[in-house]
């Protein structure tokens, strides 16, 4: 039963994100994007770490799309196709990612028998509390000081560069 | 872990998954489409994570922390991303990465 739900998710997963780099529109590539992170946070639930498949859900079905989904309203120009790299020159993007990703394949199954089997473990929110917040060996409430420090950081820079005048004056002046 | 999926079949898939981005990344010219294939790639990291602590080594936790904290990084990195697009189409009236050309000289 799991594995039928696996593979749905990962034909899901496959197909909507090729259709998000392949479409001519932008609404409908962040639409198509927005299905593939829904489905990554099925795969999570599925491999029983529901903490973080609520997170995704939160970040960012519910954080980084509507970011997103506003950007491309303020920038999109609607009436025009998306603009991509010419057709012919298609090829070497096409040739270099099907490449790389077969030989990244091949050594994934190659390298195949370190798996263990039969290893049933639920990881439970305050499992991942405890660790967030223990300063024993293996802890880690440095980098997640850290990383408030840099979240509060990305959000006064965020308000600086948005809040910054149009330039054309500074620029005239650096052409001086 | 998955019952009856093996750590191959999600390695498989999140590699698909990030070469799909890739291949977005290498063709777009629009920045806000390069950024939505960044997040591609970052999912599907974010899962490699997961999916080889759970599999590999199921008692301790740091790949599963590693995936936390590389989604706060990717909305921090995605709203600075934004904020100097957004500026960017206002100083140039474009965000097609042909035509910009601000910070070229």
């Amino acid at each position: 039963m799991e594995r039928i739900i696996f593979y749905l998710l990962a034909i899901f997963i496959v197909v909507f994100a090729l259709l998000s780099v392949t479409t001519k529109k932008l609404y409908r590539a962040a639409i198509y994007l927005l299905f593939v992170l829904l489905s990554i946070s099925g795969i999570y639930f599925l491999l029983e770490y529901n903490f973080m498949g609520a997170v995704q859900l939160s970040v960012y079905v519910g954080g980084i799309m509507v970011i997103l989904i506003y950007a491309i309203m303020m920038t999109d120009k609607i009436e025009g196709p998306l603009r991509t790299i010419p057709t012919t020159w298609k090829i070497v993007p096409i040739i270099v990612t099907v490449a790389t990703a077969a030989t990244a394949i091949y050594a994934i199954v190659t390298n195949s028998g370190i798996q263990k089997e039969n290893v049933a473990s639920v990881t439970t929110v305050d499992q991942v509390g405890e660790k967030l917040l223990s300063y024993d060996s293996g802890g880690f409430v440095l980098p997640f000081e850290v990383i408030s420090v840099l979240l509060l950081a990305v959000m006064i820079g965020a308000i600086v560069i948005a809040k910054a005048k149009k330039l054309v004056d500074q620029q005239k002046n650096i052409k001086l | 872990m998955i019952e009856g999926v093996t750590l191959v079949e999600i390695m498989s898939l999140t590699t698909i998954l990030f070469f799909i981005g890739v291949y977005g990344f290498l063709t777009r010219t629009n920045l806000m489409a390069m950024l939505m294939s960044l997040e591609l790639m970052i999912n599907a990291e974010a899962v490699n994570f997961v999916s080889i602590n759970k599999y590999l080594s199921p008692a301790i936790l740091q790949g599963q922390i590693f995936s936390l904290f590389i989604i706060a990084l990717a909305a921090a990195e995605t709203a600075l991303a934004v904020a100097i697009i957004l500026h960017l189409f206002r100083l140039t009236n474009t965000i097609d990465v042909k035509e910009v050309k601000t910070l070229k000289y």
